[in-house]
């Protein structure tokens, strides 16, 4: 699944692309996906207030409209939206930075690999979220249980690929640092570490779902706040309008990280093509 | 700093230098032995006596396998744990590296890096003066033909123009020696040919000693002053040909009469080569 990752992301050129685009069709592909969504929305509508659902079961867009401007109008969406973004950002960051040192510790002096490697992979098949209580017991009900396990959850995909990025580097290339006498700090600097970037990359924007995921769940096991607070708390005043609002947040929540990632990785790894 | 050698080549002259000589890469009874996984050993080299002269162009070839990029790594400083004495002039292995320039058949660039940052690489990791350092990969830029791509990146380049700055990126630091392990391997044909005579040009600028690995019987007659033949299991030196064809040498050259028998000559020394090797 990693080297699917690591190659998909090799091949993703998307300025290409849209170059090499032979025909130019008369409505944009934006204007069509737009389009579809909002007949999605409007038949969806139409079918709740025809059939009468209840708003217990399913609510209409318009309900989850109202209910998401009362929740940013009254603040309680803002200030639960700011401690899941604290604890998803603040725990990728240390799964980013961890796992990419671990990897390149692993990758560089074959005593870790042998003495820490197989632990790591033991843990890795681990379902990571079957230690949420355990941390919350631990770390508490605030946001640090949630960076630790927000971290936990998105490391491995960096760490994994950071190794396979490491590892992959051409021997040419390694022979030629070697032939100047070059050290292996200089060559893990100049050589290694930019060549494993696009695999690096590949794995943050895995961890980065899995950073939000992650989030979540660390809320619904044990939290006084954030989105998946929030989410708990509707579902038992069955406001399943409000429940659908978070939703809606934290989807472009989560658009908004891929977006921050992509125009990252566009600037950092413009020669992958 | 000059490109241009304090020794010219006078036109239309087979090589004739212009000192006594004075090896540049001197090996004596170089062998090497190594162990496969399975435990077998190998025999890459076995006696390996070869002096490559200073300013020479040598060409080196030989069947897969007879060990040719092992001798090749062994000068590079890449290859340890062989027998036998290598000097590169006059100073022992250890000061290898600054002596030597190496062009693989992968142009080897850092694709993050831009044309420029790649052929200073050298000079960088050799910690060598910067601001005289971008000055001569300016002026090899420019002898590859290549003048105005300092600023593009790899990928924005042809096979055969990477290749052009490999060989810029090999020179930068200044090394006595050029290293080749079948530089135009990678080419398609066409952008082959003009390579060597490219590269030609690029030795008669800068009187540097090459070590050439290549496959191709014509390519080592053409560019070489002097040809290896080596064989395989164990390698060996089996022959040494000097190639006294007139310099510089072009298109015209390849369908002389000389060197269809130099060629001729040297396909019949591999054929010796090979067959000895079935008979044992």
């Amino acid at each position: 699944m990693q080297i699917e990752q690591a190659q998909s992301a090799t091949i993703a050129a998307p300025t290409r692309s849209r170059k090499n685009r032979p025909i130019r069709p008369f409505v944009s592909d934006t204007a069509i996906s737009v389009l579809g969504f909002l007949a999605l929305v409007s038949i969806w509508e139409g079918a709740v207030s025809a059939f009468q659902v209840p708003d217990f079961v399913l609510p209409a867009p318009s309900a989850i409209v109202t209910s998401l401007f009362q929740g940013l109008a009254s603040g309680v969406f803002v200030r639960n939206f700011l401690v899941t973004g604290f604890q998803t950002v603040a725990g990728f960051l240390v799964a980013a930075l961890v796992g990419t040192a671990l990897g390149a510790l692993v990758a560089q002096f074959a005593i870790v690999e042998r003495v820490v490697y197989p632990w790591l992979v033991a843990l890795q098949t681990l379902p990571k979220i079957a230690i949420a209580p355990l941390i919350i017991i631990w770390a508490g009900y605030g946001i640090g249980s949630k960076v630790i396990i927000v971290a936990l959850v998105a490391i491995f995909p960096v760490l994994v690929n950071t190794i396979m990025g490491l590892k992959s580097c051409d021997r040419g290339k390694l022979d030629l640092m070697r032939s100047l006498g070059a050290g292996r700090w200089e060559t893990f600097r100049v050589v290694q570490l930019p060549n494993a970037l696009p695999f690096i990359f590949a794995g943050l924007n895995v961890a980065i779902v899995m950073a939000i995921l992650g989030s979540i769940v660390g809320e619904f096991v044990g939290s006084k706040s954030g989105l998946g607070n929030l989410i708990l708390e509707a579902n038992f005043q069955f406001d399943v309008a409000r429940i659908f609002a978070v939703l809606v947040l934290l989807g472009l929540f989560g658009v908004l990280l891929s977006q921050i990632m992509g125009f990252v990785q566009r600037r950092l790894l413009f020669w992958n093509k | 700093m000059s490109l241009v050698a304090s020794y010219p080549r006078r036109a239309g002259q087979p090589y004739v230098p212009d000192r006594p000589f004075q090896e540049a890469v001197r090996l004596r009874a170089v062998s090497k032995i190594y162990e496969t996984e399975s435990g077998e050993t190998v025999h890459a080299l076995s006696n390996i006596n070869l002096d490559v002269r200073s300013g020479e162009f040598l060409s080196v070839i030989g069947a897969s396998g007879c060990g040719k990029t092992t001798l090749l790594r062994i000068i590079a400083g890449l290859e340890g744990g062989y027998d036998g004495e290598l000097s590169l002039r006059g100073d022992s292995a250890s000061q290898v590296r600054r002596n030597v320039g190496i062009v693989f058949q992968d142009s080897n660039l850092l694709p993050w890096r831009n044309i420029l940052q790649n052929v200073l690489l050298p000079a960088q990791v050799l910690r060598l003066d910067r601001r005289a350092s971008i000055e001569r990969a300016h002026e090899l830029i420019e002898l590859v033909g290549l003048k105005g791509f300092e600023h593009k990146y790899p990928y924005e380049l042809s096979g055969g123009m990477r290749q052009r700055i490999s060989i810029a990126r090999a020179l930068v630091h200044d090394p006595a020696v050029l290293l080749m392990d079948e530089p135009f391997g990678a080419l398609d044909a066409l952008t082959r040919e003009v390579m060597n005579v490219e590269v030609l040009k690029i030795w008669e600028a800068t009187n540097k000693t090459v070590f050439m690995i290549t496959h191709s019987i014509s390519e080592a007659v053409f560019m070489g002053d002097r040809v290896v033949v080596m064989s395989p299991r164990p390698g060996r030196v089996v022959a040494e040909v000097d190639i006294a064809l007139p310099r510089p040498r072009n298109i015209e050259t390849l369908s002389g009469e000389a060197f269809a028998a130099y060629t001729g000559q040297l396909r019949r020394l591999l054929d010796i080569g090979s067959s000895r090797k079935e008979g044992a």
